[in-house]
């Protein structure tokens, strides 16, 4: 059967020519690996060294199956030894869960030190001062509201370049994700809390960005360009839209937030904390607010169920506990009367 | 009057879209001639006898398979669909809600009621014989965990000409999955068609372990069993810890849809996220689940194939084992992007990553059963030696997505729906695919046609690589999954082109293989062996179609591949191991009350969608009277007499003792 | 890890010969005993789930009643005391029944059923009271859908053994007491004393931790 090992070539082949083409000719279209901004940059950084160390032992197994295969055929005459009966090999069993284990050790420390420098919440180190941008998905458009300039966008985004921006995201109904490739990876907004993410644009152009999670029947039409201007533009711009757009009202807050799409639109202001109001409307019930204590006392607690679950052999469930939990705490500013990011 | 009707009948059927139109009238019809085939016949008798009621595991392996079949067919389909309104931008093919549902019992079709019935089947029809054993630990809850499959799975697909499908996903997120964001009732189909059939499942999972665990032929210790029973048992392991949680998520989304409870709406202190972790609990051992016995089939074809010992045994089992349980370890990797904080994505990352250990492991175990080997490629070693490729890449991907901040990138975009769908196209489906050619002689009594099975195979590779590989620079290029149009200027056009071009060279395949089934049946020569393959363990030791009881005498196990061991000493000259006297075999009886049971299973579920109290009540108080009818029936197993044992042998032309 | 504990186990089968009704019957009532056992583990993972839910949403209250406000301890250490009893009678129905007397038997699962049923009795009435008086139901809070949702679970599971423990005082009337019904005695005390055990966590981690 000649045949299988020619197709494995081929597609061995087949694959490294479509990737060089797709790298070379439209590399520009691969917009993960063509960023345009600091985080952006670390992880296809990442993806690259990872992509390294799994081809370490991807390239070799492909050629060892095509030659294994090719040898080992059952043709006439062949002179490859035939041993039925040879089935362990200390030495070779070490090696090939040694070889794994190293590789897999060596991206565990790469991932994990990529992992603490690339939290989405962690500030970018800047001479600038951040600019904070709050976004909220609604049903089925992207708002946007500059707590800092007093106006607020829809499908439509403006960032100064070189300015590190802190997103402040959150979800007016079903989860989305905020995602511009070209900036850095994605986040997910969420009803009744806000996630912060920082990226940077270093360099001025327009970024594709979009809702990345599915919400439900237009979620394809969440789309939003993103507009890195130098900062002097992007004043100019902001001055221009007070002057000349109408402001969003609390009514028209509520006509927006009506299932539907829409075209890009520009407020020259929005009600006051609209943004923690979004966040608050879901924030889980506690009834007197607790926020820290009453959240500690629920680690607590799943530790006293860990130990129970443990005897039923349930360490997983207990573990799910626990990351519940621990997540609740980490969504950041859950809690309504604890965030403090109204507009000024 | 008229109108009500009228009113009833816009609300009950799904109208207004031709394609579901013609699918209603072809099933109506497709109903109307089963019906008239086996009235014309008189085959109603016979199918209740022989089929409905059977508790003979390899009948109830056979109808797994057959609905599997079925399944791909529909499940194929739905992605053919999609891809046909992906194929250009700004394409109107398909409305948002439809492609909506669409993708949606894509997802659910496949891996439940595809991939899971062709996977039980396989358990079904092999772990019994390979072990030496009569039967399964319990014929009974055996057929009881098909019927409510089937029944699930109808449930689930009625919903598609019958009030509406579910549009929420696979996993079905709340809220998008609840009230307040799905009024229709397509979520309740959802809920109650994956319950009824994961109850079955559920007990699968069960009556596999017991069956491995109790029955195995003497001799026969633990680590003298096939690969293949050793991965249903991981996989087993695997099932009856992950599927209580399903169980449990699933009727919690209902008690919040049904009683207005709040487990996870977005108002009165429910927590969405809760659903995430919980069905993901469930989700990720799932997917091993599925694929753990594909890697059994192809530790067991590789070994016959290439005519030589598995290679590295112990490894193997630790390797399975291992995976069944980090399976339970990983679930966050779905959602790194929810913001837990970096400790908690470093050590789901790790967990990840170390999954890929054991999984590297095998596949050289498997390259160094062929190393020094003879191998011949018949079609089920053609799917294992196109699979290792397959699932190196697919698997290096997924470390890649492991990688916590990398997935930032990837996650939600088609570069991870290129990666699942090479690891379970690459492994699970092509992994049941050669044991489904490997051991459809032993089922049936002859193979399946090698050269429509080659051209089977090739268009099955070259159209997966032609529609997937694409889909990797699509996710890189920014393109999300589930959005189901996009503009002329983001490019993705001609890759997406090429990626339905493939698909459609995969649905090509999938005739070849229907072509393939019919032409093997009429054409197809009868194997006398019983053995084909020249096959290294029991079950290739009797007759195909196996007898009734399996075995007239219990086997004497001595090594690990113990067929081929025995098969080399009789080569040597040694005389054949004395055999025990032939005895009575004792014998589960056939019972209707799986089938009744599992019928009133699906006018209960039918009536909690709907709301039909009336329908729902009786129907729950007839399945319990039917537990109460198992439980006072003493007269459930007969023996069959030695004369009829050895009359049975004697027609199977085989010298008995 | 039963399943762990098995394979390191290795389990060899005795080579049976001469088979005969009591034989072929003995091997099955074990079996059936085993797998009994498998599904108590996934029974186990079924309350850990719902338990861990509870958890998570205990103090979401959403402004509606809170533990400490709803729960009354007097009913509920009476019922958990009733419930307690009950494992040790059925334990009594399993002596009765090694020492062959159908009689005892009966009896003791009788007195097992009757305590269970009124420990469903009680749960009952608290969850009428807590619905009628309390305006607390399923869905007036994230943190009540949890307690419901366990509590009832349990509360099901005691009322399915005592339907199944009604068939079975019938059929070991009808019966005797012979392998089959044996097994079926076992395979219900099993579930009883699980259904105890699941009880004390219910009590410690719904009951205790609402009102502490």
């Amino acid at each position: 059967m000649r045949r299988t090992k020619k197709w494995h070539r081929a597609a061995v082949t087949a694959v490294l020519v479509l990737t060089a083409a797709l790298l070379s000719g439209c590399g520009e279209q691969l917009i993960v690996m063509n960023p345009k901004g600091p985080i952006g940059e670390s992880q296809k950084d990442l993806i690259l060294i990872a992509s390294a160390l799994c081809a370490v032992v991807l390239i070799p197994v492909l050629g060892l199956t095509a030659f294994i295969v090719w040898r080992y055929r059952d043709r006439k005459g062949t002179k490859a030894s035939y041993r039925p009966n040879w089935s362990h090999s200390t030495v070779m069993e070490t090696v090939w869960w040694g070889i794994p284990i190293v590789i897999i050790a060596v991206l565990a420390v790469v991932t994990a030190k990529y992992t603490y420098a690339l939290e989405p919440s962690k500030p970018i180190a800047s001479q600038q001062k951040a600019i904070t941008i709050q976004a909220s998905s609604l049903d089925w458009k992207w708002l946007f509201t500059y707590p800092d300039q007093g106006i607020a966008s829809v499908n439509v985004l403006h960032i100064p370049v070189g300015v590190p921006v802190r997103f402040e995201l959150t979800s007016d109904g079903p989860m989305n994700s905020f995602w511009i490739p070209q900036l850095g990876g994605q986040m997910y907004t969420m009803s009744g809390m806000a996630m912060t993410l920082y990226l940077q644009a270093d360099e001025a152009g327009v970024y594709f960005g979009s809702g990345a999670n599915f919400s439900g029947e237009h979620f394809a039409d969440m789309k939003f360009n993103v507009d890195a201007t130098s900062q002097t533009d992007f004043n100019r711009w902001v001055n221009e839209v007070k002057r000349t757009s109408p402001a969003l009202t609390e009514a028209g807050f509520e006509q927006l937030s009506k299932p539907g799409t829409t075209q890009p639109l520009v407020y020259s202001s929005f009600p006051d904390g609209l943004f923690s109001k979004i966040v608050s409307k879901y924030a889980a019930g506690h009834s007197h607010g607790q926020s820290e204590p009453g959240m500690k006392g629920m680690n607590g607690m799943d530790g006293g169920s860990g130990t129970d679950m443990k005897d039923m052999d349930m360490k997983d469930m207990d573990m799910g506990g626990m990351d519940m939990s621990s997540h609740q705490m980490n969504g950041r500013q859950a809690e309504a009367g604890t965030s403090g990011h109204a507009s000024h | 009057m008229l109108d009500h009707i009228k009113q009833f009948a816009s609300e009950f059927f799904v109208t207004g879209d031709p394609l579901i139109l013609g699918a209603q009238v072809s099933i109506a019809l497709a109903t109307v001639a089963v019906v008239f085939v086996l009235t014309y016949f008189h085959k109603w008798g016979w199918l209740w006898r022989e089929w409905l009621t059977s508790v003979d595991h390899k009948r109830i392996g056979i109808m797994y398979i057959i609905c599997s079949l079925l399944m791909l067919f529909r499940g194929g389909v739905d992605a053919l669909l999609m891809r046909l309104q992906l194929a250009v931008p700004n394409a109107h093919f398909l409305e948002p809600e439809h492609y909506n549902q669409i993708f949606t019992t894509h997802g659910v079709i496949m891996i439940l009621f595809m991939a899971m019935p062709l996977m039980f089947g396989l358990f079904n029809v092999v772990v019994p014989l390979q072990i030496g054993a009569r039967d399964v630990a319990y014929p009974f809850l055996n057929s009881l965990s098909f019927w409510m499959f089937f029944w699930g799975a109808m449930l689930f697909n009625v919903s598609f000409i019958i009030g509406g499908s579910p549009d929420a996903g696979w996993l079905s997120y709340p809220p998008l999955s609840e009230l307040s964001h799905s009024p229709g009732i397509g979520q309740n189909f959802y809920i109650w068609g994956i319950q009824i059939s994961g109850i079955g499942s559920l007990a699968t999972g069960i009556n596999f372990i017991v069956t491995i665990l109790k029955m195995r032929a003497p001799g026969m210790k633990l680590m003298k069993m096939p690969m293949f029973s050793w991965s249903v048992l991981a996989s087993c392991v695997a099932i009856i810890f992950a599927f209580p949680i399903l169980t449990v998520t699933l009727a919690l989304l209902f008690l919040d849809r049904f009683l207005g409870a709040h487990f996870f709406t977005l108002a009165s202190g429910g927590n969405p996220m809760m659903y995430i972790n919980l069905i993901w609990m469930w989700g990720h051992p799932e997917v091993y689940i599925v694929v753990l016995p594909a890697f059994g089939v192809f530790s067991d074809v590789v070994a016959t194939f290439a005519k030589k010992k598995l290679f590295g045994y112990k490894s193997m089992v630790f390797a399975m084992m291992s995976i069944s349980i980090m399976s339970f370890f990983t679930w966050l990797h779905h959602f790194f992007t929810m913001g837990t904080g970096a400790d908690v994505n470093v050590f789901f990352a790790i967990t990840t990553m170390i999954i890929a250990i054991p999984t590297g492991v095998k596949i050289f175990n498997w390259l160094f059963t062929m190393f020094r080997g003879r191998i011949t490629f018949s079609t089920p070693m053609m799917w294992t030696v196109a699979f290792i490729p397959c699932f190196v890449v697919g698997g290096m991907t997924g470390v890649l997505l492991s990688v916590a901040p990398a997935d930032f990138q990837f996650h939600n975009s088609y570069f991870l729906i290129a990666h699942f769908h090479q690891v379970l196209i690459g492994g699970v489906v092509f992994g049941y695919f050669a044991g489904l050619y490997y051991w459809w002689p032993k089922i049936f009594g002859f193979k399946l046609n090698e050269h429509l099975g080659k051209w089977a195979f090739w268009f099955w590779n070259i159209g997966f690589y032609v529609c997937f590989m694409p889909q990797y620079f699509l996710g890189l290029m920014g393109m999300t999954r589930r959005t189901y149009t996009y503009d002329f200027d983001m490019g993705w056009g001609p890759l997406n082109l090429i990626s339905t071009i493939g698909g459609f060279l995969m649905g090509l395949a999938f005739l070849f293989q229907v072509w393939q089934i019919a032409h093997s049946i009429k054409f197809m020569q009868r194997d006398t062996t019983g053995d084909p393959w020249n096959g290294r363990t029991l079950e290739w030791s009797i007759p195909s179609p196996a007898p009734l009881y399996n075995f007239a005498v219990l086997p004497q196990v001595e090594a690990t591949d113990d067929w081929w061991e025995t098969k080399e000493k009789l080569a040597a000259g040694e005389k054949p191991k004395p055999q025990g006297p032939i005895e009575p075999i004792h014998m589960p009886k056939n019972s209707a009350i799986p089938f009744v049971k599992s019928t009133l299973w699906f006018f209960a579920g039918f009536g909690f969608v709907w709301d039909w109290l009336w329908l729902a009540i009786p129907a729950m108080i007839g399945i319990g009277i039917c537990m109460l009818a198992r439980s006072f029936s003493y007269d459930t197993d007969y023996y069959i007499p030695v004369d009829e044992i050895r009359q049975t042998e004697a027609k199977m032309r085989r010298a008995t003792v | 890890m039963a399943h762990a504990h098995a394979a390191a186990s290795e389990h060899v089968h005795d080579d049976h010969h001469g088979h005969h009704e009591h034989d072929g019957h003995h091997d099955q009532e074990s079996l059936k005993l085993f797998g009994f056992w498998i599904f108590l583990i996934t029974d186990c993972i079924l309350f850990g789930t719902l338990f861990a839910t509870y958890v998570v949403l205990r103090n979401s209250t959403a402004g509606g009643p809170e533990a400490h406000e709803l729960f009354e301890m007097p009913g509920v250490i009476a019922e958990t005391f009733i419930l307690l009893t009950s494992s040790f009678t059925s334990g009594l129905a399993v002596l009765s029944m090694h020492q062959g007397s159908k009689r005892g038997l009966i009896g003791w699962l009788a007195v097992t059923a009757v305590l269970g049923a009124s420990f469903v009795g009680l749960e009952v009435t608290e969850f009428v009271k807590m619905v009628t008086v309390e305006h607390a139901t399923i869905a007036t809070s994230g943190f009540l859908s949890g307690f419901f949702v366990l509590v009832g679970t349990h509360g099901l599971h005691v009322s399915v053994g005592l339907i199944w423990m009604t068939a079975l005082m019938i059929q070991i009337g009808r019966r005797g007491i012979t392998s089959v019904t044996t097994r079926k005695v076992g395979v219900i005390s099993l579930y009883w004393h699980f259904l105890d055990v699941v009880w004390i966590f219910v009590f410690t981690v719904v009951y205790l931790m609402g009102v502490m």
